[in-house]
């Protein structure tokens, strides 16, 4: 029997603004425990949150770019539950109105839909050591977006490259690193598995504690499995929340869901409702960077193939240094060639390689002396045109130096000058090699063929 | 004129003018305080020599301990943060000392601000000052009780159904409730934070008027306070106040015990006298305000509450997990009318009964605003009694939580719709306190304690001992 795979898909992504969500600690990553703490993201008594604007803004841009309807009048609600690492005992979320809904992705060429982006603080990190818990409010407030899709994946690799597109996104909107190593991106999909032609879903399990892209694709393979082992069997799949045991591989269960917890939502009546004027939806429309399939078709336009305009949108430091580069060199195939397949880790100052890809272009230097430069450049950090006096790579194209090196090689090969001369033409190719040799490998190729022509005659 | 008896404006005048020292009133006041058998304060504060001018100088106050002062207790009348040391200032308290204020002490209060007697408190009840074998009145019923004893000219108190207006009506004195949003709730505990808003208790509306213009106004840190502006409510309270139009609705107050209908109907006799006009209002859904405030209230604090957990301050119970820990914390952190409200407001905001019980709740709310709003656009105020009976015995209604929180029956309308409303004591029926209370429109303090001052001056309520 056949089974398919429904998966949807719930991802919460820290933003990365200066301040916390409701209050003015800052948002830092790596600080020393309990650093960035004040009585409101404490959760002490008396305290009100105060709403931070940039996070509404970047939320706003987030759903924009997902092509979400606007909720112009969006409320803050609390979710109550009791845990240590929650400090008033509710998270302030949106509930029944999301700043963002019913949107769609386009993940290579397919249509993912977007049930609904909302605001919402993040909660304390727990440390376990030893016997002891300890929680480090540093997190507390900071601010998240929460993005739920709608069942529309199907499977591991679906999923996989839904995030990274995700991910590329969230970068490009400068809203957030978007790393899962460091929890800044998260994902708990929810999978189900039916029958195929089944129009009815399975029952769906939500798999936490994937860490990684790698975790993601391995823990819904498993999940899958699982379900198709349960089914084929003729069991009953249960409803259940699912941990991801990175070491084993395997999924264990975290609780079993007979019935869903009750959050006991309602309004909160410490903040007005968030009221989003035309103006400022315009603004931040007007304020929007380029997203990625725009870059992408751009690239395209402007004469990059294909492949290479995917890379240079994909990696998006790479890309805009593309642009930097490509702006001093009006080149763009030959720039996106250097970019791409000359750089690794390390990015030279944009004018330098400019100046070696100009260099060629205009016969100064060789190609093979220009890669050469770069390397320096990278290494030393010279300038490319200090590297190229030092090293004396400068390309000689001057007609007269060059029939003066021409001659000299006749002189010392007038054999093959006597076969040459008496029409073994294939012998200018042997003399434009020896012409290079004495000339350093810093002659022009092309002017040395020219002159060797021409006193052919 | 002995240094207690004097009100806070006079006392900052004769400091002004060097009659006597801020020392010399602290230490009035100081001393009553501390000998006082009402068991108003829960923590009296130290002498700081700190000589600042200002609207408030060198006037002591006393503050509800559930509104932070920096480096002092706040215990909200409640084991669980019975240690609990306040890091920062509340917005109203930063201002009052900027301005010269003292702070005395922090008072009494029942726990969370939860009840309607001060019975509730951990620290035992408040005695009322006219009769220590009755309630002050609840829950800023420390605060209304040494305003009374002349135990501090002037005290905060906070009140999220009647609980600054029902005290100061049972120890006969002023107590304003002004419109939600006027002063910030930041360092406010909260109870219910769409009802909740910080009072003044005083022996003048003077008092009451110069507190309030110097603590009033928009604070960044509380989101539902509002950028309306405070106009100098001192000085324009000294001017003519007019003929007023004011309300009675007669099925609301229709349950109100006889003595107290009886010496009501005498005020508004008074009240037409002096000029003005007594008409009668219908508030078609004046039965559904108990029951609506209660399921309001019940519900945000059962929320506001959820963090006082033993993680991070205040009474811990250990125990083997995190969730042990939390469950005994609260267990014997709280008292039996916290417990009550937390889950009675579990409950009604549970799936399955949110949208019977909190959800109701919320739109009648809506029409009883409107319905309000509404009536006000017909008088100037409406009139009520303050509290339906006069301030009962210690324990006669403490194990009776709905006899109980009949007490807020005339007081509530005024939470559920943010209108500022003040009670004037009425004078004594049987030797015991009784109070009227006025509301006005939303933002209009300021005829609302013209009125008052008005009323303290020429009606004959005039508290000057």
């Amino acid at each position: 029997m056949e089974f398919e795979a429904v998966i949807g898909m719930e991802l919460h992504v820290q933003l990365k603004t200066e301040t916390k969500l409701f209050c003015s600690c800052r948002v830092e990553f790596g600080a020393p425990p309990n650093k960035n703490v004040c009585p409101v993201c404490l959760g002490m008594p008396g305290v009100l949150p105060v709403l931070n604007k940039k996070a509404v803004e970047h939320a706003l841009r987030v759903a924009i770019a997902l092509n979400c309807r606007i909720n112009r009048e969006s409320l803050f609600a609390r979710k109550n539950y009791f845990y240590p690492d929650l400090p008033k005992g509710y998270q302030i979320t949106q509930y029944t109105t999301p700043i963002g809904w019913n949107g769609w992705i386009d993940v290579n060429g397919k249509k993912i839909r977007i049930k609904r982006v909302h605001l919402e603080e993040e909660s304390a990190k727990t440390v376990l050591e030893g016997d002891y818990a300890y929680i480090d409010f540093n997190r507390a407030g900071i601010p998240l977006v929460e993005i739920v899709t709608e069942p529309d994946l199907t499977s591991p690799g679906d999923a996989v490259q839904f995030v990274k597109t995700l991910q590329t996104l969230l970068r490009y909107l400068g809203v957030s690193d978007a790393d899962m190593e460091k929890g800044q991106l998260r994902c708990e999909p929810n999978v189900s598995v039916r029958r195929r032609g089944e129009e009815k879903l399975g029952i769906r399990r939500e798999i936490k504690n994937l860490n990684s892209i790698r975790s993601l694709e391995r823990g819904i393979r498993y999940e899958i499995d699982q379900q198709i082992k349960i089914l084929s069997s003729g069991g009953e799949v249960e409803r259940a929340t699912l941990l991801w045991d990175e070491k084993e591989e395997v999924t264990r269960p975290m609780r079993m869901k007979e019935e869903e917890e009750d959050y006991r939502y309602f309004p909160e009546p410490d903040l007005p409702p968030l009221l989003l004027t035309e103006d400022f939806i315009e603004e931040v429309k007007k304020t929007m960077p380029e997203l990625p399939h725009e870059r992408k078709e751009r690239l395209i336009k402007e004469g990059l193939r294909e492949y290479d305009a995917d890379i240079l949108t994909r990696d998006l430091e790479r890309g805009r240094y593309y642009d930097e580069v490509v702006s001093l060199t009006s080149d763009p195939p030959e720039t996106a060639k250097w970019v791409i397949t000359e750089l690794k880790e390390k990015f030279p100052p944009a004018r330098e390689l400019a100046w070696i890809i100009n260099a060629v272009k205009e016969g100064k230097i060789t190609r093979n002396a220009g890669k050469e430069i770069l390397k320096e450049i990278i290494e030393k950090g010279k300038p490319a045109e200090e590297i190229v006096k030092e090293k004396g790579m400068t390309q000689v194209s001057d007609e007269e130096e060059i029939r003066k090196l021409v001659e000299q090689a006749f002189e010392m090969h007038p054999e093959e000058k006597e076969r040459l001369f008496s029409g073994e033409r294939k012998l200018v190719g042997f003399f434009i090699g020896e012409v290079m040799k004495l000339s350093g490998r810093r002659a022009n190729p092309g002017v040395v063929k020219r002159m060797i022509e021409e006193m052919l005659g | 004129m002995e240094i207690v008896n004097l009100f806070g404006w006079e006392i900052k005048e004769k400091i002004e003018r060097g009659e006597i020292s801020e020392k010399e009133v602290f230490d009035a006041f100081y001393e009553r305080a501390s000998s006082s058998s009402l068991n108003t304060f829960i923590t009296l504060a130290e002498w700081r020599e700190e000589k600042k001018e200002g609207k408030l100088r060198g006037i002591p106050f006393g503050i509800k301990d559930n509104i932070l002062v920096k480096g002092m207790k706040n215990t909200c009348g409640s084991r669980i943060l019975h240690d609990f040391i306040a890091p920062y200032d509340a917005t109203c308290i930063e201002r009052l000392k900027k301005e010269g204020g003292v702070i005395l002490g922090k008072t009494n209060m029942d726990e969370f601000a939860m009840g309607s007697s001060n019975e509730y408190s951990a620290f035992g009840p408040v005695k009322n000052p006219f009769d220590p074998e009755r309630v002050p009145g609840g829950s800023s019923g420390g605060s209304a009780a040494a305003v009374a004893n002349l135990e501090v000219p002037i005290a905060l108190g906070s009140d999220t159904g009647g609980s600054v207006r029902q005290p100061a009506a049972f120890c006969g004195v002023f107590g304003l409730k002004p419109t939600y949003g006027r002063i910030s709730r930041y360092g406010l505990v909260a109870f219910a934070s769409s009802l909740d808003q910080i009072g003044i208790i005083a022996r003048t509306v003077k008092d009451i008027a110069l507190t309030l213009e110097v603590i009033a106004g928009y604070d960044p840190m509380d989101s539902t306070s509002s950028p309306e502006g405070v106009p100098p409510y001192s000085k324009i309270i000294e001017e003519p106040c007019g003929y007023k139009t004011l309300g009675v609705p007669e099925e609301l107050i229709s349950g109100c015990d006889e003595e107290i209908l009886n010496a009501f109907q005498r005020t508004l006799e008074i009240l037409q006298r002096l000029g003005h006009k007594i008409v009668r209002i219908t508030l078609p859904h004046a039965k559904y305000y108990l029951p609506t405030y209660e399921i309001i209230a019940m519900a945000e604090a059962s929320s506001n509450l959820a963090r006082y957990d033993g993680v991070r301050y205040g009474l811990r119970v250990e125990g083997e997990s995190a969730e042990e820990i939390i469950e005994k914390t609260r267990m014997r952190g709280f008292g039996p009318e916290v417990k009550r409200r937390i889950m009675v407001g579990t409950y009604v905001l549970s799936k399955g009964y949110r949208e019977e019980y909190y959800g109701k709740a919320q739109r009648v709310r809506t029409i009883i605003k409107e319905e309000l709003e509404e009536a006000l656009r017909e008088v100037d105020f409406i009139i009520t009694p303050t509290a339906p009976f006069l301030p009962f015995k210690l324990g006669e209604r403490k194990e009776d939580p709905i006899k109980m929180y009949l007490s807020d029956v005339f007081t509530v309308f005024a939470n559920l719709a943010g209108l500022p409303a003040i009670s004037i004591p009425g004078g004594r029926i049987n030797g015991l306190p009784w109070g009227f209370q006025v509301t006005g429109r939303a933002w209009d303090e300021e005829n609302l304690l013209t009125f008052a001052y008005h009323l303290e001056r020429e009606g004959g309520w005039s508290l000057r001992q």
